[in-house]
């Protein structure tokens, strides 16, 4: 029973997404009978190349999708190595959950009215600078697209920390950083050589991903990023929304083009990889102590702290917005506050809430039943999946969503399945199963098969082992990985439109449909109520082992990550 | 890895195999006979495409559905979009896929371009809009845009729910004249640059903003009724680039940055980053200034010379599955009723479509006492209406644009 698990879950995942991709591959190719196209033809491609800027964009995705990762990754590396085991990582670990719940829209949305030219921090230099007006600067969509890596730093420095403390305790961070710290190794680095090398294998495809990502996305670079022009992954969407049909294969071959970009990305990064592996090599060998490194962990600390704090102050904007009444510059406050919008849109939250979790809920149980089903099956057989199985199941994560969606909605079409609850759990199952498998792969790989064995001498049946051993002690690292899947699922707004044909109403459509509004309060509220769901699953993630083992020191101890 | 390849072919299998479940075919509807139409109606539910971007519309719309359930027992459910296309992309998709009866979109709220798109890909259900009851007093005579979308007849194939007409506003408490033409502009302009911008072209609202100036510089106006293919296009267009070659400096962020759309324009207004802007409707500024999203202070005027106009409507695609009733929605959409309060700021605030003379006097007395708001205009203050140029010049334009100013290095 448990063997046929991968082949399931694989199929699962590539069924959907190969007819995701054959259905963009083709009008790539110029096929699509609907529209005309008949024959096979490099015309899209020729198309593609002649638009104007395309390099530019090209170079835009690419390089922001490495500096942010990059960015993001040294932040958190460097943010464990400075401060693991103390106060402040503590405090900072409790900090997490609710930014990792927030959408990366309301968090753009929340950053954006923070840094423009007619945002807070401005607002509240206005008063003594005398401006009445704002100043006419570019700190939005900034031809550069910084704006676009800070805000894409922002939010990814808490998913890699989440990822990265899932890691520590297999890396045995505690004892490795205590041996290294008698050898008179600074902190930072002695946790850089030491610890480092047993902990990027565990998070190295949450880094892919976080690359792959940032390389691709839209809804954040259409907030923040340049415009002049865009990134490759917006400008595919506006050819997709070209009221001329025919964009379409100008479209799908610029969804290649994003595919072939991530591809290039996971290249040069792996590269970077191999370098760095090289260097460190010496590096460490070396034997340098690293002693003074007080600046350096202040930096750390401080970087975090920013980062944090600038989601955390985008939230408190997007709160006051949904309360507030006329609110012109250079006020600093709104002068009326009322829950005028509030007390309108209470009817309707209820049943889009409830919508929301029934989906989530399901294709998360669906996911990690899944995913432990594979991950058992491998422990037990002691094989891992091949390479390229792996590749396969992260697929979903590296196409750029809207373009591998027209292809899914034929296929779903075609099957009889679409506008069905069943269709909506699979496609967000496409989504949320890779992030999960993401979230509990290492964990579980890592998790110290002496358990297990010792089990089993004892007589236990390999069932028992897993149920009353391996779960036990993975139960924070599964109710994470059930969070993080929550709130992809929450998340996914083109696959609930288009494969629901709208049928279900979610949080998430109902926010994105009301953002093109421009409207900053309904962006208020919307935006907070996109996090309240994965708020409360992170929340739940976070206290349920605590109470579980509240008798039991060690298990409390494994769980805490 | 082998049962891996085996489970593939099966979904292989699957996937060609496409067992299509017989959807419940709709009969084409006799629009001429009305009863039917409504017999027809009674128990469906249409699924409309709509803009859901704007809460007051939302409501609106929520409104018409609750008034049709009540009169003709029809179920109207609006379908939230951030983007028109993604219905278009809806009913093609379904075409991919063969599915000619039974589609999920049932009626899609329709800007010129993409109803041009879906003609021309025979993705249409009709005609049916002009044997509908209400469309006797549509005003085809004194609006001819309600049966030409961009020039292009719309031969019954959508009913239209709306006028639209390009206004301007600035806040009264920061300007005390304001420029009423494109050369007024420039020159306002050069002494405050930085203050006007325009949403970046492709979007509606920016290609708005470029049509409206080529058809105030272009020698011959009647040109740009024509397609673009049929006429020297480059020798058109020049004033219009030599304009913009003024005039992109001085924009808000030299040029850099534009805002995505008319509701950012709103924004940017609010937030005193720019002193005029601009909207498809008076009674629109009117709206935002009762949802507190503008002061009490701004105002809305015209270009003396006239500003371009159209009509918004709404279509059926070819493989809807309620075609009846969502005839019975778009005909009740145009009744008297649905649209004295849509004009209404209060809900919404577009313009009717209808001709006030065709309407029963007391209809006629209850358009006239409509309080339209402070900053919306009347029928006398909104000048010439000047009418769309064939969608081919928007394409062009916006390609044009694109190479010029889309591209800022």
């Amino acid at each position: 029973m448990l063997r046929f698990f991968p082949a399931f879950t694989l199929i699962l995942m590539i069924g959907p997404v190969c007819a995701g991709l054959i259905g963009t591959m083709l009008p790539a190719f110029g096929y699509l009978p609907a529209l005309g196209g008949d024959g096979i033809s490099i015309d899209p491609w020729r198309d593609l190349l002649r638009q104007p800027g395309l390099a530019i964009s090209v170079r835009l995705s690419l390089v922001n999708g490495l500096v942010a990762t990059l960015i993001s990754f040294s932040l958190v590396m460097l943010f464990c190595a400075a401060w693991q085991g103390t106060r402040i990582f503590a405090v900072m670990q409790r900090l997490l959950s609710p930014i990792l719940s927030v959408p990366h829209a309301a968090a753009a949305f929340g950053l954006a009215f923070l840094i423009a030219p007619s945002g807070w921090i401005v607002r509240a230099v206005a008063p003594f600078a005398g401006w009445d007006r704002p100043p006419d600067i570019v700190t939005l969509h900034d031809p550069m697209g910084i704006a676009l890596i800070a805000g894409l730093v922002a939010k990814e420095i808490p998913f890699l920390l989440l990822m990265t403390l899932a890691a520590l305790p297999q890396a045995d961070a505690d004892r490795t950083r205590q041996v290294v710290l008698t050898f008179g190794y600074g902190r930072v680095v002695g946790w850089l050589k030491a610890v480092l090398p047993r902990i990027y294998p565990q998070i190295r495809l949450p880094v892919l991903a976080v690359l792959a990502y940032s390389t691709s996305v839209v809804d954040v670079a259409m907030i923040l990023g340049p415009t002049t022009p865009a990134p490759l992954a917006v400008r595919i969407l506006g050819w997709l929304s070209d009221p001329d049909l025919s964009h379409r294969f100008l479209a799908s071959a610029g969804a290649m083009l994003q595919l072939i970009l991530v591809l290039m990305a996971i290249g040069i990064w792996w590269g970077g990889e191999k370098l760095a592996g090289f260097w460190g090599c010496f590096w460490a060998e070396g034997g340098m102590r690293g002693r003074r490194d007080g600046t350096l962990r202040r930096f750390a600390a401080g970087a975090a702290i920013l980062s944090a704090g600038a989601v955390f102050l985008g939230l408190a904007s997007l709160l006051v917005w949904s309360f507030a009444g006329y609110w012109s510059f250079p006020e600093f406050l709104s002068r009326s506050f009322s829950l005028r919008l509030w007390m309108r849109e209470y009817d309707m939250l209820g049943a889009i809430l409830w919508t929301t979790l029934v989906i989530a809920v399901l294709s998360v149980m669906v996911a990690i039943a899944l995913v432990l089903g594979c991950l058992e099956n491998e422990t037990r057989r002691f094989q891992k999946p091949g390479q390229g199985a792996m590749l396969l199941i992260y697929l979903p994560l590296l196409m750029p969503q809207i373009s591998f969606m027209f292809g899914l909605q034929v296929f779903f079409t075609g099957i009889g399945l679409e506008r069905t609850l069943i269709s909506v759990v699979i496609v967000h199952l496409i989504f949320v199963l890779p992030y999960v498998f993401l979230s509990l792969a290492d964990p579980f790989r890592a998790l110290d098969p002496r358990y297990g064995q010792t089990a089993l001498c004892l007589g236990a049946s390999p069932a028992r082992v897993f149920w009353r051993v391996r779960l036990p002690l993975l139960t924070r690292a599964v109710l994470t990985a059930c969070a993080v899947g929550l709130a992809v699922s929450v998340g996914q707004y083109l696959p609930t439109l288009l494969i629901g044909a709208g049928r279900f109403a979610t949080v998430t459509t109902e926010a994105v449909a009301l953002a093109s509004g421009g409207d900053r309060r309904m962006i208020g509220i919307y935006g907070l109520l996109q996090m309240i769901l994965p708020f409360a699953g992170f929340a739940l993630a976070l206290l349920i082992p605590a109470v579980v083992f509240r008798q039991r020191r060690g298990m409390a101890d494994h769980n805490r990550g | 890895m082998r049962v891996f390849l085996a489970g593939l072919s099966i979904v292989a299998g699957l996937a060609t195999a496409a067992v299509t479940i017989p959807a419940k075919a709709d009969p084409a509807p006799d629009i001429g006979n009305w009863q039917s139409v409504l017999d027809q109606a009674r128990g469906q539910t249409v699924y409309w495409h709509a803009w859901g971007g704007e809460p007051r519309i939302n409501d609106y719309i929520a409104w018409a559905g609750a008034q049709v359930q009540e009169r003709y027992g029809v179920n109207v459910v609006q379908v939230k979009l951030s983007d028109t296309a993604d219905a278009v992309a809806k009913v093609l998709s379904e075409k991919t896929a063969g599915v000619d009866d039974g589609g999920a979109v049932d009626m899609i709220w329709l800007n010129g371009e993409n109803f041009a798109a879906m003609k021309r890909n025979d993705l249409l259900f009709g005609p049916w809009a002009e044997q509908t009851p209400n469309f006797a007093y549509v005003d085809v005579e004194g609006k001819p845009t309600v049966i030409n979308d961009f020039t292009i007849p719309t031969m019954g194939l959508e009913a239209p729910w709306g006028m639209a007409q390009v206004s301007f506003y600035y806040d009264t408490a920061r300007l005390d004249s304001v420029p009423k033409s494109a050369q007024e502009l420039l020159e306002w302009l050069v002494k405050h640059p930085g203050r006007f911008t325009y949403p970046q072209p492709p979007n509606y609202m920016g290609s708005t903003f470029l049509k409206q100036i080529l058809t105030e510089l272009v020698e011959d106006p009647k040109v740009l009724q024509q397609p673009a293919n049929q006429v020297d296009a480059e020798k058109v267009l020049a004033p219009l680039w030599g304009y913009l070659e003024d005039l992109q400096p001085l924009l808000w962020r030299n040029g850099q940055a534009y805002p995505q759309n008319g509701a950012s324009l709103r924004t940017m207004m609010a937030d005193n980053e720019i002193d005029i802007a601009f909207s498809f409707s008076s009674g629109e500024v009117s709206s935002a200034i009762e949802a507190m999203e503008l002061p009490d202070t701004v105002r809305s005027y015209v270009f003396d010379n006239g500003t371009l106009g159209n009509t918004n409507f709404v279509a059926i695609p070819y493989n809807a599955s309620a075609k009846a009733g969502a005839v019975v929605l778009a005909d009740f959409l145009m009744s008297p009723e649905a649209q004295l309060r849509k004009q209404d700021p209060q809900y919404w605030g577009a313009d009717t479509v209808l001709a006030m003379d065709k309407l029963p006097a007391d209809m006629q007395k209850a358009f006239a006492d409509l309080d339209l708001g402070i900053a919306s205009l009347s029928p006398s203050e909104r000048g010439t209406v000047l009418p769309e140029p064939h969608p081919s010049w928007m394409e062009l334009v916006e390609t044009e644009w694109q190479k010029r100013y889309g591209v800022a290095e």
